[in-house]
Parts: structure tokens; sequence; C-alpha cells
């Protein structure tokens, strides 16, 4: 395989994206909403595809199918699509490795899940067909956590792929997401499930004898809580390959091969985001490989020099334009131009200079720190993925 | 004629990530108060971002005046929860409340919804009791606001009895009234934000009962020419025009030229989307433009700017 050779040891960290993504198995790329996690994962998983060679995965746990878009592939679902090489070879480029994207369905990821764990035919449908199970994996939030850490500990222990790159939901889910499989696990241990997946007769000795229990009675009704002891009486039986597996799961966020890479424009409350975020790593000991600053406005627009030189353009626009307008347009539409011209650059200087020090305040920097320059152009295509991937690969 | 978005008594505002939707629930609370509404802003993610939104402390569950009128409250569940058992249960064992609490946690993540309907619930509780003449709502983001506004009905076809069953029904009665309830989706001129905003619209209608009241598109960048200008401008940007336009400005204008043509390109762009995002809504619907801000990104002079613009686009 062609990414053996890349491993770095501990004295030589990694500096650059190219480096650290040789040297991991995982990555997962996190950050606030619209900060372009999705892209920053998608252009890394085609430049690693690209230069490190091996077969890539870029899998996106994001209920939106942003990936899908990025990538220019119509239709794919919970199965790893390959990434055709024409595309590669339309963008001009000649892969070493391999590309897959897979977008993770919360549905289909379950009843994967409760086949394989469920102990017989008669309990995998029953669980299947049980309807606190339809509403758990399809209509409500949040069952999307486990799932995906739990496709993602197993997709990376099938061994396919040397490198998976992670996408996941905004920052304060990504929480969750780290927190899942301890939940999971906290879970199926807890007393609660204990009470109520012990004996009918025995939960009705017990709620009589408990106000606590009648609460719980009054405000869901017997019916629901009946339901919900006969889900997990049948989830139960799943129970001790769950809890194993959820610990795994956890242990997989901590390996030494798994890394982080918090990605973040430069405006103020995705920042803040970035930071709590490292701040959560740091603490969870988890490994934070790389800041990803995305959208930085180009460092012309910060120079001081052209600011006194923009103010005349926009008070002296009437006595500027006659000198430049021979042959341009009337000397009214040309201050008019001046003016217009000369304001956008103090407005875009304020929002530059001000994106600067937020870059400055940040007090946890990762030793890889990259910036994705603005593009005035969308990223809808491989090339696109591919252009963006070359400003902070190395 | 559509119901005007400041008569409704709920508004969610949700939205892509990153478009600025707590900006924008900022603004209407603070333009609903300035025009004379009690109003209630909650935040339901609990980033604490609402509070720098009014340069007041952190918002807690308990609602603070932070300008006339004008309440902040931060959603948070566990709380949500006592306050309702200690209303409808009389539940005298107070003490006993908290690992209760810890309990319906874990019930929580077992028969999910549990969360989202403390959290409509609380929202609808605000509304019926007419503590305020209107609730604002910092809704979650586009990907979570579905089972969060369907919470009722997903509660109501698992619990077939019991209190929190005959509860859903007064909370369904609010959210699907048009002229009570609305949803408003923030949404930004570029690519994904508004492909999420066309896809939820969708959803809003096929999959709750919540009338989708608006779409407020925000950080539209201003128009740097009008006809015949940018000839001019492409012309300026020539060597000769270029050096002949430094030497009478007094300074280099590489930069200001480069960063015009910056400016220009992504309006442009964006015109594409905000195209977009017209044809892919339902032609009666509502949608208000908001400008992008230079000066400022954040605070109580940001906030009022969001106001006044909204202010202008309903045509107050």
């Amino acid at each position: 395989m062609a990414r053996g050779g890349a491993q770095a040891s501990a004295d030589e960290r990694a500096r650059t994206l190219e480096q650290l993504l040789a040297a991991k198995e995982i990555a997962i790329s996190c950050g606030a909403g619209g900060v372009g996690k999705t892209t920053a994962a998608a252009a890394l998983g085609a430049m690693a595809a690209t230069h490190l060679g091996g077969r890539v995965l870029v899998l996106t746990v994001d209920p939106a199918r942003r990936l899908a878009n990025a990538l220019g592939l119509e239709q794919f679902g919970n199965v790893e699509t390959r990434v055709p090489p024409e595309e590669f070879a339309e963008a001009g480029v000649e892969p070493r490795g391999e590309l897959y994207a897979a977008m993770l369905d919360t549905k289909a990821s379950w009843d994967d899940l409760v086949r394989r764990h469920a102990p017989d035919a008669k309990t995998r449908d029953a669980i299947l067909a049980n309807p606190l199970y339809a509403n758990i994996t399809g209509k409500f939030v949040q069952s999307h956590d486990y799932i995906a850490m739990e496709r993602l500990y197993e997709l990376h222990t099938a061994g396919t792929y040397d490198l998976i790159v992670v996408d996941t939901p905004p920052t304060r889910n990504a929480i969750d997401f780290l927190e899942a499989p301890d939940r999971m696990a906290d879970f199926f241990s807890s007393r609660l499930l204990r009470w109520l997946t012990a004996p009918a007769k025995s939960r009705l000795v017990n709620m009589a004898s408990k106000p606590f229990y009648r609460v719980a009675d009054s405000i869901l009704g017997t019916q629901f809580l009946e339901d919900i002891a006969q889900f997990f009486l049948l989830f139960q039986t799943m129970a001790p390959g769950f809890v194993q597996r959820a610990e795994s799961v956890a242990r997989t966020l901590s390996d030494k091969r798994t890394t982080f890479l918090v990605v973040s424009t430069l405006e103020s409350a995705p920042v803040r985001e970035a930071e709590f975020f490292m701040g959560e790593l740091d603490q969870r000991g988890l490994h934070l490989g790389a800041l990803v600053l995305n959208k930085v406005l180009p460092s012309y627009l910060r120079r001081t020099v052209t600011t006194p030189v923009a103010r005349r353009l926009c008070s002296d626009a009437a006595t500027i334009a006659p000198q430049v307008a021979d042959g341009i347009g009337t000397p009214d539409d040309v201050a008019r131009v001046l003016h217009e011209v000369g304001e956008s650059f103090l407005n875009y200087q304020v929002v530059a200079t001000r994106e600067s020090e937020q870059q400055a305040e940040l007090a946890r920097t990762p030793e890889v720190v990259a910036s994705v320059p603005y593009f005035d152009q969308d990223i809808a295509d491989l090339p696109g993925l591919l252009r963006l991937g070359e400003q902070i690969w190395r | 004629m559509p119901l005007d978005l400041l008569d409704r008594r709920l508004l969610f505002v949700t939205g892509k990530g990153g478009v600025g939707k707590t900006t924008v629930a900022a603004g209407l609370a603070l333009l609903a108060a300035e025009r004379g509404q009690r109003t209630l802003v909650c935040e339901v993610d609990a980033k604490g971002g609402m509070a720098d939104f009014f340069e007041a402390g952190p918002t807690e569950f308990d609602p603070h005046e932070v300008q006339p009128r004008l309440f902040a409250m931060s959603m948070d569940t566990e709380e949500s929860l006592k306050e309702y058992l200690k209303l409808q249960l009389k539940v005298p064992m107070l003490a006993r409340v908290g690992p209760l609490a810890r309990t319906f946690d874990f019930i929580a993540d077992a028969a999910p919804g549990v969360k989202e309907i403390l959290t409509v619930g609380k929202l609808c509780w605000e509304v019926r009791e007419r503590h305020y003449d209107l609730v604002v709502v910092d809704a979650v983001a586009t990907g979570h606001i579905v089972g969060q506004l369907a919470a009722p009905q997903g509660i109501r076809e698992l619990v077939k009895v019991g209190m929190v069953r005959n509860q859903t029904d007064w909370m369904i009665d609010i959210l699907a009234d048009p002229r009570q309830t609305g949803a408003v989706i923030v949404s930004a001129p570029e690519e994904m934000p508004v492909n999420e905003t066309i896809e939820l619209a969708g959803r809003i209608s096929g999959e709750t009962d919540v009338d989708l009241a608006a779409v407020i598109v925000n950080r539209v960048l201003p128009e740097l020419f009008g006809r015949n200008e940018e000839a001019i401008f492409d012309q300026l940007r020539e060597p000769e025009h270029t050096e002949a336009l430094a030497a009478a400005a007094g300074g280099d204008v590489g930069p200001i030229l480069e960063g015009a043509r910056l400016a220009v390109t992504l309006r442009r762009t964006r015109a594409g989307h905000l195209d977009r995002l017209r044809k892919g809504l339902p032609g009666d619907l509502p949608l208000l433009y908001l400008p992008y801000l230079f000066t400022r990104a954040q605070g109580l002079r940001a906030t009022r700017q969001v106001a006044e613009a909204l202010s202008q686009e309903l045509g107050y």
C-alpha cells in the first residue's frame, strides 16, 4: 500500500495536513454549522486519494445531502460509492489511490446493527416491527449520534480503507456524538432499564410502592411504559454485544490513529465554537490534529496604507474623476464608480481586520493551522475540491 | 394576503447553521418589543450566543428583561420538566425532582421526542397562558427542526393515554393554527443554505402542522454598480487607467480595485443563488431581505440594525 512509509514518528510531528493525514487512519472534521466542514472533509479526502494513495473514504453524517453535491454524486446512500476515476481525469489529475464517498443513513444503519446483534430471527423481527424502534431510528433527533460513531467503527475495523475522513454535525452536536458511545453503554446498565425490563408483575409491585413511578405512570400512561418495556426487553437481548461494541467505538475515538480537524471561519460565533470544541478535545485527551480556517479574506484588504487612498476615492470622487474619466465615461459616472469602489474596500477592510483579530485571539491552536482563501466561486465538483485542497495540503 | 409575521403569537426561527439564525431571531424580537409587544425570545440550543445580541448577561431558563418589554431565556429541558411537574402534578416532593429528572434523561434518550416535547411544550404553554404577546424561538437548525415541530404528533402516536397525551392536544391546536404559530426559515444567498431552505420549506409543509410564515434571506451583498458603471470599472482596471487613478488618488489603488472585483464576483454568484431560491419556493411565500452588515457582526448595535432592516422589509 502506498501510504506505509509516511507514518510519522513521535519526534517528527506533523507540520502539514499532508503529513497529518499520512499518519492517521481516521480524521474527524468538526466545527460550527456553515463553516465548510463537509467541503473541507471532502477536499482533504480527495487530496489524500490523489497524493497519498490507498483507499480513502469520505463519510458524511450530516442529515443534509451536502457531500453529494460537492462530489457531484447524484445519489449515494449508506453504501460506499467510488468516485469515478474519470472525474479525476476530467480534473486533470491522476490519483495514486481511490476515493469513495458514503452518507450515513440512520435508519438503514440501525437496521443493520439490529440484524447483527439480535440473538435470533424472532427477536430481530419483533424489534424491527416495534413502533418505538421505528420512531427512535427514523423520526427523532439525536439517534444518529451513536450510529455515526458505530458506523465509523465498523468501517474502520473492516480494514477496507486506509483513511476515513468523517464529517460531523455542528459542534454542540458533535460533543453529543463524542459522548454517544458512553451514553449508549450507560443506558444499557441503567437502573431504569433494569426496572423497565423486569417481569411485569414485580414492576407493578414496585410501581405501587414508589411514588416516583406513579408519577411516571400518570405522565406517560401505563401503555406507553409497557411499550417502552417491551421494546427494551427485546433490546436487552442485544445488550452484551451492544455494550462491548459501544466501548470499542469509544476506544476508536481516542486511538492514536484518530485525529480531529476543527474547521472554522473567522466570524466570531464559529470561532467561539471552535475554541470550545478544541477545549473539549483537550479535556478528553483526544487528538487535535489541525485547525482549518475557511473563507479567509485576502490579506491585501487589510493593508493600512491603502485606507487613506480608499477614503479619498470616497470623499474626493468628484475631483478625482475628471482626471481619469477621459475615454472611460462621463465624469459623473466615473465619480460614482470611484465612490462605490472606495466604499466597498473600506467595508471589506473592516471585516478582514475584524477576522484577523479573531485569529490572533485564538488561545489554543494545534500544530497545523491551514487557511483556505475566500473562493469567489462555489465549490460544487471534484476539480473545485482539489483546488481548495491544494491551498491547505502542504 | 399573507398573515403579518409579528401578528402571530409563536415564531420558530430556523435555518442552516451559520446563516445568522440567532441574529434574525434577536432582530425580530427586538422589533416586536419596540413596537410595543411584550416579547419573549428563547434560545433553544443554548449556545449562549443570544446574550451577545443584547449585551446582557448569559440567558437562563428564567426569562430576564434585556430591553424594555423584551425578555430572553434559554431552554433547559430539565428545568422545563421540573416546572411542568410543579404546575401540572402539584408534585410536593421538590427534593425528589432531581433524580426524577435524571431518570427522565434516560427516558428521553430511550424514547426520543421527550426532550423535544418538553421544549415545544414549554413554548406553547407560554403562548397559551398569554404571558407574552409574542414568543420568538431561536429554534434548532434545519436538520432537526422538523423533528422538533412534529414532536407532539410523534408523541401522540406513541403514547395512547396519560397526561402527556392529553397535553399534546392543546399543543397541536396552537402549533397548527397559522394565526398563532409560524415557522421562519433564515437563509443566505449561498449554495447550501439555498438548497436546504428549499428542501426544508417542503418538509415543514409536508411533515408538520406548522405554517411556513416567511423566508428571510440574510447577508445580501450590496450591488456595487448600476448600468454602464461596470464597463467603467473594467476600464479602470486597465493598466494605463489604473496608473492615472493612482496618481490622482495619491497612492496604490491596486488592492482597492482588486477588492471591488472580489465584491462584484461575490455579489454575482450570490444573485444566482437568490434566483434559485425564489424559483424553488411557493410564489405566495413572503421573502424578506437583510443586508450584509459590514460594520458590526454582533452586539446590540447589530441587532438594532437587523430590526430596522426587518421593519423596512415588513413595511412598518
